[in-house]
This record gives structure tokens, sequence and C-alpha cells, in this order.
């Protein structure tokens, strides 16, 4: 029998180290595309661009079928319950990149009808700047939200899901009490956290 | 020219008038409204293009509906003004023309200007149980949202960078 | 076992199904959501709820400057942002009363039509990709990028370029526009050809699109249609020709029509548009060699800006930056509604003045936001494949619809 080499069929290393290397290298994205944003998202997708290069180019619009959402457009209030749902119901361990400005702070639009930067709603990992960003930069986005996933641990990335979610029983329980329709709730929820400071409700 | 025909068929109806830069305007009779739509609509002006408002402020009465009309022959352009005080409502267009249905939902959404006989006066842009009428001169840009006017500090989403860690 | 508490909605018909489209589902693009009434796969009823997208730009307007407003009207059409730029610009030059400079006129007109053959790209190529072809897409990409690169030559932006002002253009063209320009005047009409084989022919675009969505023309022209899809239906109005601005009348290219105003129509009505936009193109570059170098701009520094280097070195110029910045153009009092022919039809800006720097109402005419009102009346009876097909060649864009 031959001696078996330890060294050359075992490694040893963190849980962390692994499961993360494997998180960030099959990333799904799904395209949560509202406004002109989407429109640079499609040419990263084209020809020139060509997303497939990264391995992410398995597009999937369905949110049970995906772990980065990517916030392509400005969110408006109406909008904001639904992005709040559709990152609920994504498979976890979950991202999110918001690309643009009017997804990171409202950008150009400080009015009544838009939310004034995802983040308030929903947790965000890596903002993607421009208005649009150029394909690079959205590219460069994913890049450093892989980056991102290599250092993390999995206890603070479930904390910080956990997290989302008590806001959203908060919401339901609001949304019973006082008999509104889940915009509504939202909007007065947002309106609350910028008036104690806090800015954000999850 | 139309606006002469419409005074000497319905005298009366035509409140007032001016052009600007080749712009036609008149402003008619709440009550005249269906009567003249009816009559420009037989004289050619067959597409209604757009339907809005502009809230006059503090002016009495408050708002002027405007409607824009195209006669698709002549390629003549009318301008249609209603004045309404608020709460006051206007005779809907919708037995004329299809285009008022949405149109004329969204003035009355965001101006908060009812339209008489309108079939589905469902609100259009906002969601149904949204306090106001945005696009009115008193209602705030920002919509009462402290966080407008706020400086945007450090405490902005602290969580999301310390994972990064 | 715990029992299974699963309310299914019932409606007083009980074969009747509700089912939602959006809004977030990839043919809404994100924004749309439509409520379809079915019986078995036929739709009896859809109801659109729009508004996803609504910014509040027209309230936003009101509290900008004329000139602070021309980012914003970028955004409410990203397909063609260009075209929105020419488009309100000329609508406060008509306030104004002043008239651009020749050359200016001729790149407005250039960049305008660059616009409209982007758009129609977009359109039929995502229309296409909703029905299940991603091919043409690909190759219709291709050239949407090199028009980016022109656009981005010109202002210095790919797609919300903000290329116009008030009296005139931000800047001339470099000089190595002119030669890709003509390159993409070669290279497109043979994109436009790829797909034609791609799809024209194709019996499967033809199953999915033939027959779908006709409608009468004088029912498009009470549902307030315009643009192509007003055209596919048989009528020939093209504000271009029947209202002619920036000098039109001068250029030689012809008004393609459809008989039944169904998808099929509308997408050869759009590819046809794409090769008279290129007619146009070509007219344009000639003229331009023509009218040879000159200002693009007007002349009058009440309503557009000194030029940089005479801000630095002159007092007049200085002060003359100053008050505009600070003050705003002085307006007239007064009310104009000016329309242009966009890509998706009559894209008109009704703007209210008080002799105030901003605008006292400024209020858009979305093309789409007539036509998808009728969204109902072309599905009903339909299936849901052909409302997926429908919605495309609307070519809503939920920036424009819902402002
Ligand atoms: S960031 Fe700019 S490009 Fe992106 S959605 Fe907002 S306005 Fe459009």
């Amino acid at each position: 029998m031959a001696a078996i080499n330890l060294d050359d069929s075992v490694m040893t290393t963190r849980l962390d180290a692994v499961v993360n290397w494997a998180r960030k290298n099959s990333l799904w994205p799904l395209p949560f595309g509202t406004a002109c944003c989407a429109i640079e998202f499609m040419s990263m997708m084209a020809s020139r661009y060509d997303f497939s290069r990264f391995g992410a180019e398995a597009l999937r619009f369905s949110p049970r079928q995906s772990d980065m959402l990517l916030v392509l457009g400005t969110i408006t209030n109406k909008q904001a319950p639904i992005l709040r749902q559709v990152y609920a119901q994504m498979a976890e361990p979950k991202w999110v990149v918001s690309v643009g400005v009017c997804a990171s702070s409202g950008g150009m639009y400080r009015t009544y009808a838009t939310l004034q930067g995802i983040d308030r709603v929903v947790p965000v990992d890596v903002y993607v700047p421009g208005c649009p960003p150029r394909p690079e930069s959205i590219i460069f986005g994913a890049m450093q939200l892989q980056k991102k996933i290599e250092k993390e641990t999995l206890m603070a990335r479930r904390e910080h899901i956990e997290q989302f979610y008590a806001s959203m029983d908060r919401q339901e329980k609001l949304q019973l009490e006082r008999g509104l329709t889940n915009y509504q709730v939202v909007r007065e929820m947002v309106l609350a956290a910028g008036e104690n400071g806090e800015q954000k409700i999850w | 020219m139309v606006i002469e025909r419409i005074d000497e068929q319905l005298p009366g109806a035509i409140l007032d008038r001016h052009a600007f830069r080749g712009d036609q305007t008149i402003v008619v009779d709440r009550a005249a409204l269906l009567g003249v739509v009816d009559f420009i609509y037989r004289e050619g002006f067959q597409q209604l293009m757009d339907v809005t408002a502009v809230d006059g402020g503090q002016r009495d009465p408050r708002f002027d509906v405007v409607y824009h009309f195209l006669n698709l022959t002549s390629q003549e352009r009318l301008r249609l003004k209603v004045r309404v005080a608020d709460q006051e409502s206007v005779p809907s267009l919708t037995g004329r023309f299809k285009s008022a249905d949405w149109a004329e939902r969204e003035v009355a959404d965001l101006f908060g200007i009812p339209f008489d006989g309108h079939p589905d006066p469902r609100r259009l842009i906002m969601w149904e149980d949204y306090p106001g009428h945005p696009l009115r001169k008193d209602y705030p840009l920002d919509g009462g949202d402290a966080f407008c006017s706020q400086d945007i500090g450090a405490s902005y989403a602290p969580d999301a960078r310390s994972l990064n860690g | 076992m715990a029992e299974l508490n699963v309310e299914t909605p019932r409606t007083s018909d009980a074969d009747r199904m509700i089912v939602n489209m959006g809004p977030s589902h990839p043919v809404t693009h994100g924004t749309l959501h439509i409520v379809l009434e079915l019986e078995g796969e036929v739709i009896v009823k859809a109801t659109p709820q729009i508004g996803y997208l609504h910014r509040g730009v027209e309230k936003l307007g009101e509290n900008l400057t004329y000139q602070q407003f021309i980012p914003l009207t970028d955004r409410l059409n990203y397909c063609s942002s260009l075209m929105n730029n020419v488009g309100y610009t000329l609508a406060v030059e008509k306030l104004l009363g002043i008239q651009d400079p020749p050359r200016s006129r001729v790149l407005r007109v250039l960049c305008s039509e660059l616009a409209r053959i982007g758009d129609h790209l977009v359109c039929i190529g995502i229309n296409a990709v909703d029905i299940g072809a991603f091919t043409a897409f690909l190759y219709l990409f291709k050239e949407r990028e090199t028009i980016y690169d022109l656009f981005e030559m010109m202002a210095g932006q790919r797609l919300h370029s903000s290329f116009t002002r008030i009296g005139g253009l931000f800047r001339d063209i470099p000089p190595e526009f002119v030669p890709l320009c003509e390159q993409f005047l070669e290279s497109c009409p043979r994109a436009v050809d790829e797909m034609e084989r791609l799809l024209t022919h194709n019996p499967i675009w033809a199953d999915r699109t033939k027959g779908v969505g006709a409608i009468a023309p004088e029912n498009a022209i009470n549902w307030g249609y315009t643009g192509p899809c007003l055209r596919a239906a048989g009528v020939a109005q093209d504000l271009r020709v029947a209202q002619p601005y920036l000098d039109y009348e001068t250029y030689d290219f012809d008004v393609p029509v459809g008989t039944t105003g169904d998808v099929y129509d509308r997408y050869l009505v759009r590819t046809e548009e794409m090769r008279q936009s290129l007619r146009i193109v070509r007219q344009c570059l000639d003229k331009l060699k023509e009218i040879g170098p000159g200002p693009v701009i007007v002349d009058d520094y009440k309503i557009a800006l000194p030029p940089k280097e005479k801000v630095y070195t002159r007092m007049e110029s200085l002060i003359h930056h100053f008050k505009l910045i600070m003050h705003g153009i002085d307006m007239p009092v007064g009310e104009v509604y000016s329309a242009t022919e966009a890509a998706n039809g009559e894209l008109g800006f009704y703007l209210v003045s008080d002799g105030t720097k901003a605008p006292y109402r400024i209020h858009v005419r979305p093309p789409c936001f007539p036509i998808f009102s009728s969204f109902d009346e072309q599905v009903k009876g339909r299936l849901i494949a052909d409302a997926v097909s429908i919605l495309g060649a609307m070519n809503i864009i939920a920036g424009e619809l819902d402002r």
C-alpha cells in the first residue's frame, strides 16, 4: 500500500474563505432595470462590452434564481415596496449593486416622487456612480462586489440579511394596523426615518 | 378662421382669446365646453393632442384646464382653456376623444380637478391613498421629506460599509 | 400535517384568471404594471397601471431655470435623448422668438436623425428579443454603439448628451466626427439589410407580428396616435413635412406609410424610416461642407453664455456671464406649445412663462402616453404572447410615459 502524502491531497483553510470563493465566482444577476441606466446595461450585455466574459451573463428575471440584484435606474416611491419585495424574495445569500446616481442617492430628482437613495429601503453593497455609468463602470462595480464577497464573513452577511427581514415584518404589521397600501406604508416609514435622523428603514 | 365660426355658431361661448407666437388660444365657458368641442371636431380638429392644467396660485378662479387640438387636414393647432375654481369639476371629453381618458385622469390625479362623466376616475400616476396633489403650487417640491433638505452626513448607511472591513 | 391555507382569488366568472405582468417583468422593462384578466389563454381585459417611474420632472422644472431643464429632457426618452434636447430648446426659442444660426440648425437635424436611427434600432431589437429572436439585437447594437461614439464625440456623453443650448448648441463637432459619420453611413445600411434578412421574411417573425395589433386610421387618430404607429395605420402625418421646423422642408426624404397598423407594419415603417434618416444625415454632411465653419450659438449674451476666453479677459463678458447664471434669461410673458417629430411621435412642450427666470409651468406631451392608453383595446381577445409583441412595438419608454 502506497503511503498517502496528505500534503498533496488535503488543504486546510477557513470555511468562510472556501464558501466565499465559490460564491464570488457564481453570481447570478437579476437586472432590476427601471430607467435610463438599464439602457447602458443593455449595451453592457450586447456585442461590444460583452458581459459574458465575466461569467455572469446568465440573467435571471426571477428573484428566486438569482443572488446579485442590479438596481439600474430611478427608484420612485411607488417602486420602493416592489424593490423591497423583490429583494426579500431573492435566494440567500444576496447582494445589491446600486447602479447610477438615481439609485444611489436620488440623483438629480430631489422631488416628492423619487426615493432619495435605495439604501433607505434595502441594504446596498456596491454603489456605482455616474449618470448613466459607462458599461465599464458597471463591470468594475461587479468586480468590486466580488472583492467584497471574498473578504466578508458568513455570519456578518447572515445578520445583515436578517435585519432586513425584521423590517419587512414591521412593514407588514404597520400595513395591517393602519389599513394603507404598501406604497403609502413604505413612504411613511421612509419619512419617519428621515425625521428621526436614522435615514434607513431596514 | 375657426374661432370666428365658433363665435357665430355659439355666441357667448368664447370668453377670451389671444394669440402669442402664432399659437391661437381661446378661453371657453365651462358650460359651453362640450358644445364647442363638438363643433370644432366637426370642423376638423379631430385629434386631441394633450390635456393638462395650470395652477394659477392665488388667482380666481384658480385653475386653467388646457386642451391642445390638431387639425390633421389643415395642420392648424388650437388651444382651448377652461377656467375652474378649486373643487369645481370640468365635463369630460371621453365621449368624443378616447385620448382624453388617461390625460384627464392624470390631471385629476396631479391637480385634483374632478372630471364629470369620466368612466374610470381612479388615480393614474400616484397611488390611491397618496395625500395631496403634487402639481399644485402649494405642494412642496420635496413632498415634506425632511431628508431632502438635510445634509447627507456620515451616518449614511454605515452598515453597508463596515461589512467591507 | 399542517393544513395548506391557500386563498385563490375568485371573480364572478369562475374561469377568469388574473395575471399580473410586472411591475418587475422582463418585457415590461421594469416599470409597467399590467393586470390581465384571462379566460383560458385569451385576454378579456387589460388594466395598465403606470406611474412607477414618475419622477416629478414637471414640478422640478418649475423650480429650475430654462437652461437647467435641458439635462432633465435627456432623461425623458432615454433611447433618443438628443431629440428631446432639440424639441425643448425649440420650444424655448419659440417663446423667446429667436432662431439659432444656420450651422446649428443643420447640426440639430443631423443629431436628431442619428438619434432617431438609434431609437428605432433599440425598439426593433428589443421587440425581437421579447418575441424570442436574440440575433437581430446583437447585429443592431453594433451600430448603436457607433451612434454612441458619435454622440460622445459631439457632446462628451454616450447617452445623456445635453448637447443643445437655448439659442444653439453647446459646441461645434470635432474634426474626427465627419469621417466616423461617413463610415457609419456605409455600415448602417448593411446592418439594416442584415436585420431585414433575419426578420422581414422570417416566417416565425411574420406569424408573431402580422395582424397583431391592427388598428383603423380613424381609431388611431381618436386615440391620439402619432409617429410610426400612426403612419403604420396609413395616415401620412409627419411633423417634419406637415409643419416643418429646422428647415426640414429643404431636405429630400420620404415618409413611409403602412396599411394595417399591425406590429409588422410598424416594424416595416421603422425600418424604412431608418433608411430615410440615413439619407437626411448624408444631406446634412453635404450641407455642413457647404455652409463652412461658423457660429453654432446666437451672438446675444443675454441669451447664450459668452465664450470662456472672453469671460476671463473682458469685464463686459464677465458681467453677462454672471447675470445669465444668476438671473437667467429675460423671458417674455406668454405661453407656447411646440411640437417636434420625435422617434415615437409628436413630442410637445407646453411652456407657460410669467417673465421670471423659471418657467411657471412646464408640461411635456410624451408620444407614447396616448399610444399606451389604447393598450386594453389592442390586446382584447388576443393571447398573452401577442400582448408582448404589441407592447414592444408601441415602444413604451417609461421615462417619458410617467415623467
Ligand atoms: S442615474 Fe441618470 S442615467 Fe441612471 S437612471 Fe438616473 S437619470 Fe437615468
